[in-house]
């Protein structure tokens, strides 16, 4: 289980990385020295019986591996902050409550990793003229972008983008496709992952 | 005098000259009327002196391309039915151009007559000449030579349907010009978008950028030879400029080094000398003007809210733009320098996307409301409000240089292809023009010199 902390630790970061070379470096000597060994013998542990009809073959399954998110990463904002998106509705560039609790968490996040900054980008759906979109794109992005600085993210980490209608996140036409358009992507920009 | 001998002569072969000519003294479209009965028209292939070889084709596969583009060109005005060339029972041979035989053109019912030759001059240029007749007093109505190179003769072609156009209608002609407009393709998620260019009728298509960036919103310079519009090149989405001479693309910055927040919507002002666009700041958007010279820019509004989509009136004394100040995207005029702005559009509705006419008398607009983009007009001070176009989306008008016709983009509402289509001022002749590709952002450019 990876440690948040010990990965921040440059000291600890450094020796897993050595370990991780000097282990690699092990592994490229086995398969060298490989080649002048005879093929290697049937493990002990598991003895060949060839399966009969009362005696059945038990294969248990794989052992679980699950990818974690690593702290820092655009996985791990996404995750600790809810989304990475907030939505708006028609016309409009007002946050809602649940866009306030996101970019919230957002802003909570990008405390702890004051290095990292963030491009916020604006989306409207397609039922407006381009340039009145491309300005209101502009108010959505500036709207993310003015909470976060309220909540103490210097401002200066933030820069935003309007794509107006260019770029909609659906395909399609009607409400449920709009509502999902119109909206504030928050994307990190020096992070990894 | 004259008019009524040639009547008398031929009302028992033509019951249609009993219709035709009585309306009018003078042959004449009547443009304000719409396109209840288009003008029918022969344009036979344009004969040729001497058959002879040029760089584009022979003098002979030019005169039958010639006058099929100009019998295009009067069609698709709408004003104009060409007549089928397969119905023609005489050829105009170079000896009938000045003379050609008016019974057999009646005999068709044709009430106008365009003939014309080609010819090769001595330094491989080419002459085409263009005459029009009406058919049924057999007088010579006008006539105009246009030298171009071979490759030119398309042009050549659309200065003769001008000629035709502007001599019946009593209007400038507007086929001389070109179009450049936003190629689009792929998945709306990330559509890619190139500028490219085209003559009116859909010729000599080319591509001007590579769909690398996001292109959008093109328009001409006054002069033809500069488009103005914006890209989303190294991600900052900002005005450009594109000599079509050279092919450089440069982004327009002002005298103090650069525009600290995206610039867009960007229209030339008359004469080209300088520019008005807008600038978001914050989530403030307002309409400045630059100098080219100079590059000093000059803020012209500066309401809390989206101004944007401005144009300039074609003496260049006043703008109409768009604003969201009084609560929803609306139609205002101001001074060219920023002052006197009064809001024009009082209807249901949003209103975006202005356009003042070329006339100067009307301007043209995108109308948002029930559920539906339109295309309409109006007079400058808002009054006489007609809606051209019906559809679930149309927008962006651009005016054809003589005020007449309205080029504009349409979104399908399902699949959201995009193609131009023009309407003319009646809101009549809707036509869809034949892109590569599916196409967006038209801007009509002026008529070529």
């Amino acid at each position: 289980m990876l440690n948040r902390s010990m990965l921040n630790r440059p000291k600890l970061k450094t020796t897993v990385q050595l370990t991780l070379v000097a282990a690699l470096i092990g592994v490229g000597a086995c398969s060298t020295k490989k080649k002048d060994l005879p093929p290697p013998p049937p493990p002990a542990s598991e003895p060949v019986v060839p399966p009969t009809a009362t005696t059945p073959t038990k294969v248990p399954p794989p052992a679980g591996v699950q990818s974690t998110n690593i702290p820092g990463s655009t996985a791990d904002f996404v995750a600790q902050a809810g989304s990475d998106t907030v939505y708006f509705g028609y016309d409009s560039y007002e946050l809602d409550d649940p866009s306030r609790t996101i970019l919230g968490k957002q802003a909570e996040w990008l405390a702890r990793y004051p290095n990292i900054t963030v491009t916020i980008e604006g989306h409207t759906d397609d039922r407006g003229t381009r340039e009145y979109n491309l300005a209101l794109g502009d108010r959505r992005a500036n709207a993310a972008k003015n909470f976060l600085a309220a909540q103490g993210v210097d401002a200066t980490r933030i820069t935003t983008i309007s794509y107006g209608k260019e770029r909609p996140a659906v395909d399609g036409s009607g409400e449920d496709v709009w509502a999902k358009n119109r909206r504030a992507v928050t994307i990190l920009v020096g992070a990894k992952g | 005098m004259k008019l009524g001998i040639q009547m008398r002569k031929f009302v028992a072969a033509a019951i249609l000259a009993l219709v035709a000519v009585p309306a009018a003294a003078v042959l004449r479209v009547d443009i304000n009327s719409g396109i209840a009965a288009p003008m029918p028209i022969a344009v036979p292939a344009f004969a040729t002196p001497a058959p002879a070889p040029t760089a584009a084709g022979s003098t002979g596969d030019l005169g039958r391309q010639v006058a099929a583009v100009i019998a295009a060109d009067l069609g698709s005005s709408g004003l104009f039915k060409p007549l089928d060339p397969a119905a023609f029972t005489t050829n105009v041979g170079y000896g009938d151009v000045t003379k050609p035989n008016f019974g057999a053109w009646r005999t068709l019912a044709a009430q106008a007559l365009v003939t014309g030759a080609v010819s090769v001059n001595p330094d491989g240029n080419i002459t085409v000449a263009c005459y029009a007749y009406d058919v049924f007093t057999s007088e010579e109505l006008a006539r105009q030579g246009f030298v171009t190179s071979a490759a030119g003769w398309r042009r050549a072609a659309h200065k003769c349907a001008d000629l035709v156009y502007s001599r019946l209608t009593g209007e400038t002609g507007y086929f001389d010009t070109r179009i450049v407009y936003v190629s689009e393709t792929g998945p709306r998620t990330k559509r890619i978008k190139r500028l490219a260019l085209m003559d009116q009728d859909g010729a000599n298509h080319r591509f001007l950028t590579n769909g690398q960036n996001l292109v959008l919103t093109p328009r001409f310079a006054p002069d033809d030879q500069t488009i103005t519009y914006m890209s989303y090149a190294d991600n900052r989405p900002r005005v450009w400029l594109y000599t079509l001479g050279s092919g450089v693309q440069t982004a327009l910055r002002p005298a103090s080094g650069d525009f600290p927040s995206m610039t867009f919507a960007p229209r030339f002002m008359p004469g080209g000398g300088s520019m008005v666009f807008s600038m978001s700041a914050g989530g403030n958007t307002d309409v400045y003007r630059i100098d080219l010279g100079s590059r000093k820019v000059t803020r012209l509004t500066s309401a809390p809210g989206i101004d944007t989509a401005p144009s300039p009136s074609p003496d260049g004394s006043k703008i109409v733009f768009e604003s969201d100040r009084g609560g929803t995207q609306q139609l205002y005029v101001m001074n060219a320098d920023g002052s006197g702005q009064q809001r024009i559009s009082f209807g249901e509705g949003r209103y975006g996307t202005p356009v003042w006419s070329p006339r100067g008398d009307t301007i043209a607009f995108t109308k948002i409301g029930g559920g539906q983009f339109r295309i309409g007009i109006m007079k400058t001070d808002g009054s006489g409000e007609r809606l051209l176009t019906s559809s679930w989306q149309d927008e962006g008008p651009t005016w054809a240089p003589n005020g007449r016709v309205i080029m504009f983009f349409r979104t399908a509402q399902s699949g959201g292809a995009t193609a131009l289509w023009t309407v003319d001022l009646s809101g009549q002749n809707e036509r869809k023009l034949k892109t590569p590709l599916d196409a967006s952002d038209p801007a009509w450019s002026p008529l070529l010199p």
